[in-house]
């Protein structure tokens, strides 16, 4: 009996230090939360630092949202290959642009209308082209950064698109690309990445929304938490758009210890829908 | 610049490089600290080629494992005059792959000067070991298996579809043109981008073990780690559709990377690949610092010469068969005149 109600008093403070344990962890996480925020500013010297003390964004990342589909606000829509039936149906999207709505100039408001009816034959990632900026960020495939003092690599599982960011030797596009050529610099704890000298052929998503070889991109990487990054990127191009506009999400690590950016040499995969009606005929 | 002071620059450049006769580079490390990353890594950063004219194995009639300075120096001139007659001017071929004009013929930039007679050197002959049957009878199937190279683009070669090119490896090889590549270090990683064609082998050195053995690609999965001051790669999961030399999926090649002095570092790699051959082999060349940017090469996307060939191959099977055609159609109206 006494060694039982000893217990129960034992139990007892068990649980108010237990209690006050996590109370006090709970305000740590929720102290650290606030830090870490998106609107925390210089709070967030959490970040993990490389050797020169800048914010350490080294791994593996991933978008989880829908605006690979349609970077504006979307329903679930069916799909376009019978065949595929669920498969191929589009899932629904928030969006991510600010403000909702792409600034298109009436006439390419119509261009990208035409995109959209024709989706299948005119996306460049149906036939296995290099995706483009910002698209590549934020296409269902993960992503490394690998960080040294003068240049940043991203590099993509897909297609083995690979961007250099010139943190050091900046110089304007010595020749229009796929990626672009891009010049990074920190602004306080956050990557400000400067992209131009597109050849205007990439799209940003599967929904016919596009640019011209006018396209300037400026994306901002910014440290959320350890697993999380803030990325803004704000469009510019005057042959398209009435005005700038910017998109935001957040970026996720690929936490898995083995986690790898494994190839997707999709060339093959394109050839016969490429090249199948030059096939030999059979004799 | 004269391509004979170039020789010439090089050629005595060269011979510093090349301190002991024999097959292999002189790799005394004794001699050279590589400068270190800020997490302590030797330094391999920067814009590195392997362009080289020293073919991976000792041609026939060679058996020397160096030339002299004089025969290097002949068979060189004779190399560059190669590469830049190669297009005749003022022709629709020397508009399109004028490659002296662009720069791309290996005698304009960096080259790896070697006046070793073979990449090869394991076996000393500077030759490949012998294939086993295995390895035979696998390459005899998949050459049978292929139709001819026009027949479609799955036909064709690997390079002109823009699939891979021989600069990924591994082994990393000269790629004839743009042997460039760029690594970049971080913590836990060693990235080496490729030039051609835009492909980027990501190298772990946190000791995981190589993937399930369903994970196959075409580049392989790499594992690397340092031993003193030297970069070991093994690459194991290959897929086996872009065999080197003949080679299996079953493949292992082993990469060892030396820097040995600020603009050189000394590749060796290790093929291993019982399915081919009885015995692993060795080859080492080098990657000669050269100067950056990399550029984007886009190959697939602006790949006209793939669609160009396959639609002129048509044409010329239509033709021809119709010129068959109308010799049948002379040889029935003559046969009906009779």
């Amino acid at each position: 009996m006494a060694d039982k109600k000893r217990s129960g008093v034992g139990s007892f403070v068990s649980a108010l230090v237990g209690t006050l344990i996590a109370l006090y962890l709970y305000d740590m996480v929720f102290r650290q939360e606030l830090a870490t925020g998106p609107e925390s500013g210089p709070e967030s010297a959490a970040a993990p630092r490389t050797a020169a003390g800048h914010p350490d964004f080294n791994g593996i990342w991933q978008a989880l949202n829908n605006a690979h589909w349609d970077v504006e606000a979307h329903g679930a829509a069916p799909g376009h290959v019978r065949e595929l039936g669920a498969l191929s149906a589009v899932p629904p999207g928030l969006g991510v642009v600010d403000g909702g709505t792409i600034p298109y100039r009436p006439e390419a408001l119509e261009q990208r209308q035409e995109n959209f009816a024709n989706r299948l034959t005119l996306d460049p990632v149906v036939t296995c082209y290099l995706p483009g900026v910002p698209r590549a960020t934020y296409m269902p495939f993960p992503f490394q950064i690998v960080q040294s003092e003068d240049y940043i690599m991203m590099v993509h599982g897909y297609a083995g698109a690979v961007r250099t960011i010139y943190m050091d030797d900046r110089m304007d596009a010595p020749a229009e690309s796929w990626m672009g050529w891009s010049n990074g610099r920190w602004d306080g704890d956050t990557l400000v990445v400067d992209t131009a000298g597109f050849n205007g052929r990439t799209w940003f998503d599967r929904a016919g929304n596009f640019h011209s070889d006018a396209l300037h991109v400026v994306e901002r990487f910014t440290w959320r938490s350890p697993e999380t990054l803030n990325y803004e990127v704000t469009i510019e191009d005057p042959n398209v758009f009435t005005r700038p506009w910017s998109m935001s999400m957040p970026l996720y690590r690929r936490v898995e210890p083995n986690a790898e950016v494994l190839e997707f040499r999709c060339v093959e995969f394109v050839e016969d829908l490429m090249y199948g009606d030059l096939r030999k005929e059979p004799e | 610049m004269s391509k004979y002071f170039l020789a010439e620059t090089v050629a005595l450049f060269g011979s510093v490089l090349i301190a002991a006769s024999g097959a292999a580079l002189a790799q005394d490390a004794g001699e050279y600290t590589p400068p270190r990353t800020p997490d302590g890594q030797p330094d391999l950063q920067g814009f590195w080629t392997n362009a080289t004219y020293t073919p991976l194995e000792r041609p026939e009639g060679v058996t020397s494992a160096v030339y002299t300075e004089e025969e290097l120096a002949a068979r060189l001139n004779a190399a560059f005059t190669n590469e830049s007659a190669q297009t005749e001017p003022g022709t629709i071929p020397d508009v399109h792959y004028d490659f002296t004009q662009f720069g791309l013929d290996r005698s304009q930039n960096t080259f790896a000067y070697d006046l070793r007679t073979s990449l090869i050197v394991d076996p000393a002959d500077g030759r490949l070991p012998p294939m086993t049957e295995e390895g035979i009878a696998r390459n005899a199937a998949m050459e049978a298996a292929r139709g001819g190279r026009w027949d479609s683009a799955e036909d064709n070669q690997l390079d002109d579809r823009c699939i891979i090119m021989r600069g990924a490896g591994p082994p990393m090889m000269d790629s004839g043109y743009n042997s460039n590549y760029q690594i970049v270090q971080t913590p836990g990683y060693v990235m080496i981008l490729v030039e051609m064609i835009h492909d980027v082998r990501m190298i772990p050195l946190d000791g995981r073990p190589p993937p399930h053995e369903n994970v196959r690609q075409w580049m392989g999965v790499p594992r690397g780690r340092w031993e003193g001051d030297t970069l070991v790669v093994e690459s194991t999961n290959f897929n086996g559709k872009n065999p080197f030399r003949g080679s299996s999926e079953n493949m292992r090649v082993t990469e060892r990377f030396t820097r040995v002095a600020d603009d050189t570092i000394i590749y060796r790699f290790t093929i291993d690949d019982p399915s081919t051959w009885d015995r692993p082999w060795t080859g080492e060349t080098q990657l000669k610092a050269t100067i950056g940017p990399l550029f984007e090469h886009a190959c697939h996307e602006g790949n006209y010469g793939l669609y160009n060939t396959l639609v002129g191959a048509r044409l010329e099977e239509r033709q021809a068969a119709e010129a068959e055609a109308a010799v049948e159609d002379q040889q029935a109206d003559e046969t009906s005149q009779q």
